[in-house]
This record gives C-alpha cells, structure tokens and sequence, in this order.
C-alpha cells in the first residue's frame, strides 16, 4: 500500500474504522486493536474504579475497633470482591490488553496483531466473565466469601455462590490465554523488516514473556476451577479427606497458576519502565539484552516457586527449603532490571516530566514490596508473619505500588500516542505526589501490624492497633482523591485538553514514528527499521519532534 | 492504490492479512494449552494412583476393556480419515474430501453413543460419584471411579466440540469456503481432532489396560 496512501493521511483510526459501521457499533464490533486496547481500558479502568470503592469502605469499616458500617459477613464478601475484581478484572489484563493490544503492533510495526478477530472475541469473553461475577453477587445464596484464593475445604462448603462466581474466573482465564497466544504469533510473525529479536522494543520483551506465562499456567487454574465445581456439585472426592483425597493439593494447584500469575502482572510493568526511562534519560538502555532476557528468566524461574504460599501448609522441610532459596534466585533477574534502570539514568540529561516521576515512585515502592518479599520469603520469618497484614503490604505494594503505578505511568507516557490530547503536566506531577504520600500512609501501618500479630482478613482487631489503623484508614481517604484528581485530569484532557505535539516526549521506538493518534492502519509506510531500539541520535532525523 | 482501493482494504481490514503458518502457529499454542489442562489431570492421576495402587487396581477391572478397545480403534481411525481428508482437499478432489470427513463425524458420534452405554452401565451398576455403592467402597476406588468420569468426561466434551467443529468445517467445505489453495482451516480442525484422538491414546492404557 506504498506511497499513494499519503492522500488519507489525515484520517486516524477514530475517524476511520475497520468496518463501515458508524457510533458505537464501530467500536463494538471492531477488530483494529488500537479500539480493543481503548474497549479494554473502559472496561479495566471502570472496574478498577468499584475495586477503590470497595477498598475505600474496607479501611472505613477498619478505622475503629468493633462495627463501624456493616456485618461480619459483609466485610468477608467485600474483601473477596475487592480481591478478585483486582486480580481477575483489573491487573492480570490490565497493562497486556490495554496497552499490550494499542502499541505491540504499533512497536512491531505491524499493522495488526495476528488474529485481530480473535482480539475481539476475547474482550467479549472478559466481558461475559465481568458479567457472571456481577450476577453471583445478585443471586440466592449471597456472594462469594470464600477470599480470592478459593481455597478448599471452605469453598466447597460455603453456601455462597462459590461455583458461579469461579466459572467467571474460568472463563477470564480464556480470555487470557486468547490474547496470549494472539500475542506470541504477533511477535513471531509480524515484526516489521529489519526487526530481528534483539531490536524489538522491551514492552515487546516483557509482553511476549508475559504471553507464554498466560498460555502456559493459564490452563491450570482452568481445570482447578473446574474440578472444584465438580466437587461442590457431584461430591467427587479429590479434595476430601473424608474420601481419600487431599486439600493440600488444592493449594499446589492453585499456586502453580496463581504465582505464575504475579509476573504476567508485573512483567509487562517492567517493560513499561524499559520504555519510559531512556525517553526522558535520553540515553540508550544500559544492558539491554540482560533486560529482555530476565524476562524470560523471571517467566521461567517464576514457575519453580509457587510452594512459597504454603510454608506453613506442612509441607516436607526439604521441599520448604528448596522452595524458599527458588524463591531468592526469583530476586536475581529482578535486581537485574533495577540496576540496569539506574545504570540508564546515570550520566542521562533526565526530564522530570510525568511519566518518569511515576516511574521513579514505581521504582521506590516497588523495592519495597521487592524486599519485604524476600522477608516474608525466608522460611523462619514466615512462619510468624504468614497471613498477617505485613502480606498484605507486602502484595499492595508489589501489586499497586508496582504494576498499579505503572499502569498510570503508562497512561501519562501513552496518553498523546493514544488520544492526541495533553493532560495537565502540573496536576499529574500532583497527583503523583499525593499517591506517594497516600500509598505510604495506607499500607506501611500494615507492615508494622502484620509484625505486630495483627491477622488478614479480621473484621475486627485489638485496641492496640486503633493508631495505626486510623493512619491507614486516612492514608485510603487521600488516595481516594489521588484517584480522583488523576481521572479528572486525563478525561478532563480528553474532552478540553489542547491538541498534543506528535512526538511530546521525543520517544524513538516505531510508535513515534507515526502520527498521534495513529492511522487505522498504523503507518502510511509500513518501517523498515534500521537502527537499535533505543537509538536517540534518530531523533535528528524524525521530522515530528522539536525539542523545547 | 488509489483511494477507493484503499477504502475497499480498509473494509476487509481483517481479512486481507492472510498467514497460514501463523495461524497454524496460534492453533499449535492452543492445543498446547489443551494438553496442560489434561496434564493437570493427570498429574492427580498419578498422585492418587500412586498412594492407592491396589485399590485402583480393584477398580480398574470394573471396566470394560472391550468397549475401550472398539473405541479407540474408532478414534484411531477418525484420526485417519481427517488426514485423508485434508490430502484429499490439497489434490483438488473436493468430493473425496467431503466423503471423508462426514466418516469422519460420523465414527466420532459412534464413539460417543458407545460411552453412553459404557457410561449407562455404570450408572445401573450405581457406580457413580456420590452414590451409595461407591460411597460404601474403599478411599482409592471413589477417588479411581471420580477420576475415570471427570477424565473421560471431558475428554467426551472435547470430542463434542469436535463434532461441532468438524461439522462447521463441513459446511464450508461444500459451500466453497474452504478451497484447496486455502485450506488451513481445515488443517487446523485436523490437528485439534488429532489431540483428541492424542489424549484418549493416553487414557485408554491408564484406565482400561494397566490393571
Ligand atoms: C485505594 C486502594 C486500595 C485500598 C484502600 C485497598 C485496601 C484493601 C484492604 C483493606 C484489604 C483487606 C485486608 C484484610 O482485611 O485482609 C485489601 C485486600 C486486597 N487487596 Fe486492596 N486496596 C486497594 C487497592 C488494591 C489494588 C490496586 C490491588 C491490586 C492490584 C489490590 C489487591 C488486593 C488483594 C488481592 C487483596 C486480598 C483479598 C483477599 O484477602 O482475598 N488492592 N485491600
């Protein structure tokens, strides 16, 4: 489609859609993946904003000893809401189908992904998964309490809507796994010419990585969904004891997704901050190829680790040792990125702008949450910290502090790219402040409980706590507003902002190469790329950035 | 291109990127995740097997071998006549093609309609999950007996979806949809009905033969 192309130049994919259709139905039923990752971030984003709701009420509940606004049993149902629209509905999509569907063919260069209307149906099936959780909720026999680990025995004993409520997460693991292997064929066929493995992007890295995480484990927790439903509904056996089977092995299968799972949460974070740093270091990436292959190190070491969550489950103390010093190694390709990510800035003519200070409130919080890992990794220290607050530190600030972050570093680095829009510099570097000082406020009291002997998941808690407590429950007050001054800024930016530069941040990868936003078909000339990803001496040759 | 040529791409975008090898490669990963959610299965299997041998040997002549042979011998032979078919197809004889793949369809409801009676049997026998002659038996024989109906269970519903499949396949092959130069639809329908055929190879032995 060579050079007459340069005629529609103007029209970008909003003014012109995959099929002829006019208004929503253009969206509904579109396969370009650019309007999938924008389908995909209403809907992640919208459920993202009930799971702060819910949170918000939690930590209300918590600010006094005793009752404060609802039952016992209400706060059991909100704590598994909260948890499974985070995990299931929010992170585990959240950076590859957003962002991994707008701009992996965009930093291919390729038009498309692979299977643009296998893309499609796999936003229906979140969608249908969204759905069943919701109707679990409404339905006789009250909504799931169970936690968002389901573990057995409970689970198979609860009268709440155990089996609707799971099938839903089955059915988000379908999902997965469809942008999953659409994304591995992407990658393998679709790079533009010139593009060998090693000049790819590093969010292509960490997004590839990440798919062969949600094709390989996907599957396991699908059959473990299953077999739990079977045995609420026929009474097979495999988890009784009473009939020969074994709880425990519940807990291994369930892990042997399930931890998987944490790094296709915060794999394609860390390649986000592989993207954002050299743009405002205006330096190459230092170690790139180590960078891109702890990925894959992480991805594969992160299989070998999944008993960690089951120290005090009784197992063998050999398999507990072995688990626990895997579990160490995990920290090595980890410790990789970070210092490499400093290693970028050294000596870099760094521009502050939003998306860096994000980035380096990502890289503050999540070596927290890194280290307190490697604490709560360590055989005789979990065995008194196991399911105490200090995990639920630990995991909001891996989880929140880390790929949270990171999903809003994102969305301040991509927001031009994606909508042609600028946002308030001023209020997003707020906002960023704010959500350090909230973040912290809400979870470190959490450390100190946990430490302290204050148990998760507790309606209720002794009077020694009320201090701390009544910090964290503030701290959830101020990241309320954090959350509502970062979504006001950016759809106030949508509806009134100022038109944005093409190339704001003077980004080199394909995705700039473009014009903001993109063409249906992305480039009006499909790249034939020729230098390393992170080469900035192009920048004098790409027409679409002025420097300030 | 002109502009109307390029609106006309734009209105087949979606269509106009064909890539057999990597749609092939999508149906590879695919079946790959088929045969983990089996593997966890058998994985169980193993444990148990493991922990309870006598018992699953007790249970395991409950079977009836007979059935289990007649059937993979049906499969294995489905599993033929879909590659024939495909042959078929590439040598532009369209209706050989269609011939066998309704034998196809065919030899995989005749495998169903036998579980249903092998299954049938069971049932009379009251040797199913929960019921009072099973609960009445030994731990390894419960758990031997609810992982003989889980595993061929959902082997059976891989076979239905199978038949659905082959069945849509069908319908385009008459209608032209699927032609000889383009076939991979077809192909991959193959690979998916081989796994099929693939796993049961592996349930028939650890269920039928090793008593
Ligand atoms: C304003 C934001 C948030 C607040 C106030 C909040 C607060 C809480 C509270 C109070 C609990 C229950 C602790 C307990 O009683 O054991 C909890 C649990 C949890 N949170 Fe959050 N959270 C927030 C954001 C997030 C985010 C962004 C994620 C994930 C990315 C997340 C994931 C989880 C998970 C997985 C649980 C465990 C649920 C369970 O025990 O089954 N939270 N959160």
């Amino acid at each position: 489609m060579a050079n007459g192309a340069a005629a529609v130049a103007e029209k970008t994919f909003y003014e012109e859609g995959t099929s002829s259709r006019k208004g929503i139905l253009g969206w509904l039923l579109s396969t370009d993946h650019k309007r999938i990752g924008l389908l995909y971030l209403g809907a992640v984003g919208s459920f993202f904003i009930v799971g702060v709701i819910l949170g918000i009420l939690m930590r209300l509940e918590l600010i006094a000893p005793g009752k404060t606004i609802m039952e016992p049993q209400t706060y059991n149902a909100v704590f598994t809401l909260h948890g499974v629209i985070m995990i299931f509905l929010f992170i585990i999509p959240g950076i590859p189908a957003v962002f991994g569907n707008f701009f992996l063919p965009l930093q291919l260069g390729a038009k498309d992904v692979a299977f643009p209307r296998l893309n499609l149906l796999s936003w229906y099936i979140y969608i249908i998964g969204a759905i069943l959780v919701l109707i679990s909720l409404v339905l006789p026999g009250g909504p799931l309490d169970t936690g968002w680990t389901f573990y057995i025995p409970y689970s198979v004993r609860t009268g709440a809507n155990v089996s609707l409520a799971i099938f839903a997460a089955f059915v988000l693991g379908f999902s997965s796994i469809l942008t999953g292997l659409n994304f591995i064929t992407t990658v393998h066929r679709m790079r533009a010419p010139g593009m060998g493995f090693f000049k790819m992007p590093l969010f292509v890295w960490a997004t590839y990585a990440t798919a062969w995480i949600q094709v390989i484990a996907t599957p396991i927790i699908g059959i473990t969904i299953l077999l739990v439903i079977l045995e609420r509904v026929f009474g097979v056996g495999i988890f009784d004891p009473a009939l020969g089977g074994d709880p425990i092995l519940y807990q291994h299968l369930f892990w042997i997704y399930s931890h998987p799972a944490v790094y296709i949460m915060i794999l394609p974070a860390m390649g986000v901050v592989s993207e954002i740093i050299p743009t405002f270091a205006r330096r190459t990436i230092f170690g790139y190829k180590a960078i891109a292959i702890s990925s894959l190190a992480i991805a594969f070491v992160g299989y070998l680790v999944w008993a960690h969550h089951m120290f005090v489950s009784g197992l063998s103390d050999t398999s507990a040792m072995i688990f626990s010093l895997l579990t160490f190694i995990v920290a090595l390709p980890s410790g990789v990125k970070i210092f490499n990510w400093v290693a970028t800035m050294y000596k870099g003519s760094i521009d502050p702008k939003p998306p860096f200070i994000w980035v380096m409130v990502f890289i503050f919080l999540f070596s927290i949450g890194g280290l307190t890992g490697l604490v709560l990794g360590s055989l005789a220290t979990d065995v008194h910290l196991h399911d105490t607050y200090f995990v639920v530190a630990h995991f909001h600030y891996v989880m929140f502090g880390g790929t949270g972050t990171i999903f809003f570093a994102a969305l301040f680095y991509w927001y031009p790219k994606m909508f042609g829009k600028m946002y308030s510099i001023k209020w997003a570097n707020i906002a960023a402040a704010l959500f350090f000082v909230a973040f912290n406020a809400l979870y470190f009291p959490k450390f100190i409980m946990g430490y302290m002997g204050m148990p998760r998941r507790y309606y209720d808690y002794l009077p020694e706590f009320a201090d701390l407590q009544l910090i964290s429950t503030i701290g959830s007050w101020l990241m309320g507003i954090t959350m509502i001054i970062i979504f006001w800024n950016l759809i106030h930016a949508l509806l009134k902002g100022p038109k944005s530069k093409e190339n704001p941040w003077g980004g080199v990868t394909l995705e700039w190469h473009t014009s903001s936003p993109p063409p249906l078909e992305n480039f009006h000339v499909i790249p034939t790329v020729t230098h390393e990803p992170y080469d900035f001496s192009q920048l004098k040759e790409m027409k679409n950035y002025e420097s300030d | 291109m002109s502009q109307t040529d390029h609106a006309h791409a734009a209105e087949s975008h979606g269509h106009i990127h064909r890539d057999d090898i990597g749609s092939k490669m999508g149906m590879w990963l695919f079946l790959f995740t088929e045969l983990l959610l089996f593997g966890g299965m058998f994985l169980i299997y193993a444990v148990y097997r493991y922990q309870y041998p006598d018992q699953f040997h007790i249970a395991g002549m409950e079977l009836d071998t007979g059935i289990g042979t007649l059937n993979t011998i049906i499969l294995l032979t489905s599993s033929l006549t879909v590659a024939l078919s495909i042959a078929a197809l590439q040598r532009k004889n369209k209706f050989l093609s269609v011939v066998l793949l309704l034998i196809t369809i065919v030899l995989a409801f005749s495998f169903m309609i036998n579980k249903y009676f092998e299954w049938g049997v069971k049932f009379e026998h009251g040797l199913y999950p929960g019921s009072e002659t099973l609960l009445g038996k030994p731990n390894g024989e419960i758990l031997f007996f609810g992982l003989y109906f889980i595993m061929t269970g959902l082997h059976g519903l891989h076979v239905v979806i199978g038949i659905i499949f082959l069945s849509i396949i069908l319908a385009m092959i008459i209608k032209d949809k699927i032609t000889f130069d383009n076939y991979v639809k077809l192909e991959n329908s193959g690979l998916y009905w081989h796994l099929v055929d693939l796993i049961w190879i592996f349930l028939f032995p650890l269920f039928y033969l090793i008593q």
